[in-house]
């Protein structure tokens, strides 16, 4: 490659990298009135309220009830991405390879929940999971359980439902990332003596890592703060660390503890996301040059 | 080649390879391959030649087994494979694009399809670096593909189809990525790498001159159905049909109308287009008054001062350094011939009139 990467280009001209930070500006503005600054007074707040002291975040780890809602919205995550991936994956490279209309119906099956609201989403799974609900009607009018269950408020429901309103994440990623992968690949495989499976394990997979990556970071953020969808399927029982947030700005106006409890889950993201960077190392999985 | 290069090659008794018969295989209305039958083999280069659409493509994914046809048999080694999945049909193939999987370094690709067959590591490691030394790589095997410039990544490929000894190495335009000074050497390259190894390849390509230089006999397909099967030589010196001998190598053709029958292969006097008067050899069987195209190739009309004959006027000098093409206007069509740079008439000029002269095995009639 002869062409430095610092520079860009627009409609056939070439511009300095100085010239390029102008066009991002107007994003990077909004990022920063609208997301960075208020974050920013949050963590101060968490810090500096009333004077310079680490007690919220104390806090946060000496009560057990914390540190239990952020354990779970990081496993209920960590299972809900690991779902989506499972259902989407299938459903991805099936589309990957289908053309024409039947292509434009998955993707608009895909697409649809998107452009729906999260909070029509989450309903419908209440009308579905509640103790009149369909899901229950159907089980105790075949006769597989003598009363209805209890589906609602349960760690399964929320799961359930956050996996169906997050899949589109990772569907949308390995879609394009299988479908950019060439036939070819899978041929050669073949041909070389390779049955399915090993075309599966040996090629695809691997070639499809990225859109598994960016996927799956995708639903798993998204995941972590997630709120309309627990608060709504779940109790008390299922609380998860938005829920948490919400209660102590709105309900006990205690801004500097819910600072500290953000501060937290940002540095366990951050953590995270080093440690999955190393670990994966996607830069040198394709060898570039 | 590494370990095992003395496994059996076997064929049918007639030492076939490989064998086509009737293939048929249609995309709706449209027979892609129409009624194909051919022959490979053992040892043999195969070129099949064809423009875009001739099917010469459908029919190696069907000898390969990721198309099936709609009828017809394809017997590899005397065992019908028809319907056999490509993973156990034991053939090798270098593909139009490079498929060298890019996640893995250079020998792992190679060593792949010794994996696949659950040969031991160090085996594997062994042959694959053989392999390597085969297409003069060694000491790239640690890097990936994408290290690699264009041709250096067909080489591997070739390795990596070649490495387990495969019963035919099938290879799909392999050259039509590189630019012409590395397809030229390529070619010389596979050529070599095939009479080393002694294994029979089937090579499509829609590039005549690699057909014609690599090839040990040629299939020309053309709308589905296989129009000649023959040497390089006789593909070029006696094509059978019209199409052949327009398809391969340049040709003047030249309307006429035979003056009497005449068997194929048999001399035939005809009235040119314009009147004038020939003696050419007849292509197929043709009757007296048929209407026929009589075939000439640029370099086998001579030039001549005078004398009775076919006469035409220079109208145009093309100058391409070891050869001369002058673009002639006769009294029927305008016709191309070529002359070495030292000939005998001088220069020649645009308005000169000549003579022109060949041989009647040159001329070749075909029933139009």
């Amino acid at each position: 490659m002869t062409a430095r990467p610092s520079r860009f280009m627009l409609g056939g001209r070439t511009y300095s990298p100085a010239a390029s930070l102008l066009l991002a500006t107007p994003f990077l503005l909004v990022l920063l009135l609208a997301f960075l600054l208020p974050l920013g007074m949050l963590l101060r707040e968490s810090l500096f309220v009333p004077s310079f002291t680490v007690e919220h975040y104390r806090r946060v780890f000496d009560e057990p009830v914390y540190l239990r809602v952020m354990y779970r919205t990081i496993r209920i995550s960590a299972l809900v991405t690991l779902i989506s991936l499972l259902l989407g994956y299938p459903l991805a490279a099936m589309m990957a390879r289908t053309r024409g209309l039947m292509l434009n119906l998955l993707l608009v099956a895909v697409l649809l929940p998107l452009w729906t609201s999260v909070l029509v989403r989450t309903y419908a799974w209440l009308v579905l999971l509640q103790r009149n609900g369909v899901v229950n009607d159907l089980l105790t009018g075949l006769g597989l359980v003598d009363a209805p269950m209890q589906l609602l408020r349960t760690e399964g429901a929320v799961v359930l439902a956050m996996s169906h309103v997050l899949l589109p994440f990772v569907v949308l990623p390995l879609y394009a990332t299988l479908r950019a992968i060439p036939d070819d690949y899978a041929r050669a495989a073949r041909m070389l003596g390779a049955n399915g499976f090993a075309v599966f394990r040996h090629v695809t997979l691997p070639l499809s890592m990225p859109g598994i990556t960016s996927g799956c970071v995708m639903v798993f953020l998204l995941a972590l703060g997630f709120f309309v969808t627990p608060a709504l399927i779940g109790g008390p029982q299922q609380m998860m660390l938005a829920t948490l947030v919400q209660q102590q700005v709105t309900e006990l106006l205690n801004w500097p503890f819910a600072g500290a409890i953000i501060g937290v889950l940002l540095l366990a993201v951050l953590g995270l996301m080093i440690v999955f960077h190393r670990v994966i190392r996607l830069d040198r999985f394709v060898g570039q040059a | 080649m590494a370990a095992g290069g003395a496994e059996l090659r076997t064929g049918t008794g007639n030492g076939e390879h490989v064998g086509v018969h009737e293939l048929v295989k249609r995309y709706g209305d449209v027979a892609a391959v129409d009624g194909v039958t051919f022959g490979v083999r053992t040892g043999e280069f195969l070129a099949l030649l064809g423009p875009s659409g001739s099917g010469k493509t459908t029919v190696l994914m069907n000898i390969a087994g990721f198309d099936f046809p709609d009828s017809g048999r394809i017997e590899i080694g005397g065992q019908d494979v028809t319907w056999t999945p490509s993973h156990k049909r034991n053939l090798g193939m270098v593909f139009q694009r490079y498929t060298l999987f890019p996640h893995m370094t250079v020998l792992d690709n190679i060593a792949f399809p010794l994996r696949m067959r659950r040969i031991g590591r160090a085996e594997r490691e062994e042959r694959a670096r053989a392999a390597l030394r085969t297409v003069r790589l060694e000491g790239y095997g640690e890097r990936k593909p994408a290290q690699l410039s264009g041709g250096q990544q067909q080489r591997v490929a070739m390795a990596r189809a070649v490495v387990y000894n495969p019963e035919v190495l099938l290879m799909d335009e392999p050259l039509s990525a590189l630019d012409k000074n590395l397809r030229e050497e390529m070619q010389i390259e596979i050529k070599h790498l095939q009479r080393e190894l002694g294994v029979t390849v089937i090579f499509v390509t829609h590039d005549q001159t690699e057909a014609l230089t690599m090839a040990d006999r040629i299939a020309v397909l053309d709308l589905g159905k296989l129009q000649q099967l023959d040497t390089p030589k006789a593909l070029y010196e006696q094509p059978t049909s019209a199409f052949v001998a327009g398809f391969i190598g340049e040709t003047n053709f030249w309307p006429a109308v035979a003056s009497g029958d005449a068997a194929a292969g048999s001399e035939v006097g005809v009235t040119l287009e314009g009147g004038e008067w020939a003696t050419v050899t007849a292509a197929d069987a043709i009757r007296g008054g048929q209407k026929v195209r009589v075939a000439i190739r640029p370099e086998n009309i001579r030039l001549s001062g005078d004398g009775a004959g076919v006469q035409a006027t220079v109208e145009e000098a093309i100058y391409a350094g070891s050869v001369t093409t002058l673009l002639l206007r006769s009294k029927g069509p305008t016709l191309r011939v070529r002359v070495g740079p030292d000939g005998a008439l001088g220069e020649p000029t645009p308005g000169t009139p000549f003579t022109l002269v060949w041989q009647t095995r040159h001329a070749r009639a075909y029933a139009a």
